[in-house]
């Protein structure tokens, strides 16, 4: 983030004014510190470079370094904004000390970039006070009650009363009863020390991340009739479809697997544009992949298991089922993507979409049409214009020669393309197409001009290189047909 | 005289109700703009029904594909456009460019373009798109003379134009004329385009031009030649401006 060496810092808009949120390590060596204006922090370190704050960005990330936490335990909690909570209890023994599983993990982190501190203890809010605080402490104990009362984790005036009281730190709450903590300064604070001392149960709700969907048929003697497999897998689909419906969702990939007895596994994947619960439309594209094999599905000696997966899932409501008017033609429309690119393949249905590019056939490229349409700015053609991109484009530019050229400089009067001799009538150009800067190779620039034969054909050429003295003649090419 | 022609519209009112289908005046027309033509064509071309265009040589491909790109423009009413062509084709003629397709008023985002392997393939996926309502209007584009592109072909996909309403367009580069059930047929050629009065410089190509011929129609007389111009503000043909109507052939005998 931010260029070397340049100090940097992260900001977000409070009350109108922008302060810092956080800042990088060399910034905050020259004496800046979050909760500072922007134009102060500027002041004194005058190239400071600031970034805005993306607090669901960096929700998003913590929630994959979650992720990539269960490899530790599959208890791991985020303990937002900067934090995760893992219970290691039984899984400390897959590394040979805690210490060792922390240097692990440091080092992981470290690799991604991001510096972490880290604490163990009995209960979560204490590991977690202790990675944020690193009180001193010989034992665990001592440095819990080392620990400010800020690590309690209430709220603004509750801490500020028991700094008041003269409680600055857990040990000093500790010391004194429980019921006199209570009475003043809340049941909140009580419980929140009972927690933090080990004395009470601290609830931890893990990031539990949902197991696909899966649904299957084991059958006690195997099947050797292809089409009862295919029955069965309606069967399966159909359960699978009341699971969804529990959850209020619809699969978009749909995975069936065939498991033969002598080990060998037929798969089957389709995929859907629009999360989909309909039975029917969803078996009909497996009998269109179905349809689509090279070889069909060979039950050898039978198959023993038939199993359902849907890996992709996405959130459908009632609502969005209920269709009227211009609706249900779009959802025809899905419909017919789906079938056609399971049948064809995905690759082969596509839309386009814009691409902001100098070379024209850079400056747009295709998606499948099942993936849904990113929201695009096309160019919009100036009125009054004549078109000045022609509708097809040969990829890549065909070559053509018996260039007649009227000026060096100039379109061509005459040229022959396809064993046809094209006489220009009227042309309008030069546009320069350069290759971009960046390129490592020098291309050579383009001379685009549209042409007009006395046919009425309208074509899009462009001279290859520019005409210099000393160099080889440039080349022309046809890029592409105007209507 | 006069008792044949009504015997014959009786005739003609018993076996529409015999086909079962709905009469022609009743069907929704897609108007080109240009009033020489619509007037021709009584209103203009039938929707939910299959138009053929055909390109008059092999160099015309650029202008049969803009022909129909904008007759599916009109016809299209907002919906996508979905585009199907074989790979033969796309080789033959060059991939689209939907930034060109933009510069001829089209909405790029919403062409959908399908590549088939052969023209089996493209008749099977044209029968399953002409069938599917939510398409605003379907391009079959093939190259060559394919043998199963026969009567009964293009009669199954006239049958499922008509049960959806999609306007269906059958484009074919480089064919010879073959028997159709198209509701019209149609020969597109480049033609010269007028020179832009307005500050452009002399000699630049105008606007896109073409000549149309139309070959042939189900029910009337066909055989006559327009020339005429896109606009791309408006969205419609046009006159060229300055160019002299060029009214060809009328056929002989009236029908």
């Amino acid at each position: 983030m931010g260029r070397e060496g340049v100090p940097y810092a992260v900001i977000e808009k409070v009350k109108g004014a922008h302060r810092l949120y956080a800042v990088d390590p060399a910034a905050a060596g020259l004496g800046i510190a979050p909760g500072m204006t922007l134009a102060d922090a500027r002041a004194r370190v005058p190239d400071l470079a600031a970034f805005d704050h993306a607090p669901h960005d960096d929700h998003v990330w913590l929630e994959r370094l979650a992720d990539g936490c269960a490899r530790y335990t599959p208890w791991v909690t985020l303990d937002a904004p900067d934090g995760l909570v893992l219970d290691v209890t039984g899984c400390v023994h897959l590394f040979a000390s805690e210490t060792a599983l922390a240097a692990d993990a440091a080092a992981r982190f470290d690799r991604l970039g991001v510096a972490v501190g880290h604490a163990f203890a009995g209960n979560p809010d204490a590991a977690r006070a202790l990675a944020r605080y690193r009180p001193s402490g010989a034992s665990e104990d001592e440095a819990v009650r080392r620990l400010p009362v800020a690590a309690l984790g209430l709220d603004g005036e509750a801490t500020l009363a028991l700094k008041r009281a003269g409680l600055k730190t857990v040990g000093d709450v500790v010391v004194r009863p429980l019921s006199a903590i209570a009475a003043r300064f809340g049941g909140d604070a009580a419980t929140r020390v009972r927690r933090i001392v080990g004395a009470a149960d601290s609830p931890l709700s893990p990031r539990m991340v949902k197991p696909p969907l899966h649904v299957e048929r084991r059958f006690a003697e195997p099947v050797a009739r292809t089409d009862y497999a295919l029955a069965v897998l309606g069967d399966l689909m159909a359960e699978a479809v009341a699971r969804l419906a529990e959850d209020q969702e619809g699969g978009r990939r749909f995975v069936a697997r065939f498991f033969r007895t002598d080990g060998l596994v037929q798969r089957l994947a389709v995929e859907t544009g629009r999360p989909s619960r309909d039975v029917a439309l969803v078996l009909r594209l497996f009998r269109e992949r179905i349809d689509a094999l090279a070889d069909p599905i060979d039950p050898g000696f039978g198959f023993d298991l038939v199993r359902l997966d849907i890996p992709v899932a996405e959130r459908l409501d009632a609502a969005q089922l209920r269709l009227e008017g211009g609706a249900v033609a779009e959802a025809e429309l899905a419909a017919l993507i789906d079938r056609l690119s399971t049948r064809l393949g995905r690759g082969r249905v596509r839309r386009f979409a814009p691409r902001d590019r100098h070379l024209p056939e850079q400056a747009e490229f295709t998606l499948p049409a099942v993936e849904a349409a990113p929201p695009a700015a096309w160019p919009v053609p100036e009125a009054g214009e004549p078109p000045l991109r022609p509708i097809h484009l040969f990829d890549p530019p065909q070559p053509i020669d018996s260039v007649v050229a009227g000026v060096p400089d100039g379109p061509p009067a005459k040229f022959r393309w396809r064993r046809t001799l094209h006489e220009v009538a009227r042309a309008e150009g030069p546009e320069r197409i350069a290759a971009p800067w960046w390129t490592p190779r020098e291309a050579p620039t383009r001379d685009y001009y549209r042409v007009e034969d006395r046919r009425g054909r309208r074509l899009w050429i462009f001279r290859h290189g520019l005409f210099e003295d000393g160099r080889p003649m440039p080349n022309w090419y046809v890029h592409g047909v105007f209507a | 005289m006069t008792e044949s022609v009504a015997s014959l519209s009786k005739l003609r009112r018993r076996l529409a109700r015999i086909e079962g289908v709905r009469s022609r005046d009743v069907c929704a027309r897609l108007t080109t703009g240009c009033a020489a033509v619509d007037g021709w064509l009584g209103g203009g071309l039938s929707r939910g029904r299959l138009h053929e265009v055909m390109a008059a040589e092999r160099g015309d491909a650029g202008s049969v594909a803009g022909f129909a790109a904008m007759l599916a423009l009109r016809a299209g009413a907002g919906r996508p456009l979905l585009w199907l062509r074989t790979e033969a084709a796309e080789r033959r003629c060059g991939r689209l460019y939907a930034t060109g397709l933009g510069e001829l008023g089209l909405d790029a985002g919403a062409v959908l373009v399908g590549l088939v392997a052969d023209d089996a393939a493209l008749l099977k996926a044209a029968n399953d798109a002409a069938r599917c309502a939510g398409v605003g209007a379907l391009l079959v584009e093939c190259w060559g003379d394919p043998a199963c592109l026969d009567l009964t072909a293009t009669r199954r996909l006239m049958l499922a134009a008509e049960a959806s309403g999609v306007t269906v367009l059958l484009l074919r580069m480089a064919a010879a004329e073959s028997p159709s059930a198209a509701d019209t047929r149609w020969r597109v050629a480049a033609a010269p385009s007028v020179p832009l009065a307005d500050g452009t410089p002399a000699g630049a190509p105008g606007h896109p031009a073409f000549e149309i011929e139309l070959l042939r129609r189900r029910a009337g007389p066909a055989g006559i030649t327009w020339r005429v111009e896109w606009n791309r503000e408006r969205r419609t043909f046009q006159q060229p401006a300055g160019a002299a109507v060029s009214g060809a052939v009328l056929p002989v005998a009236a029908g």
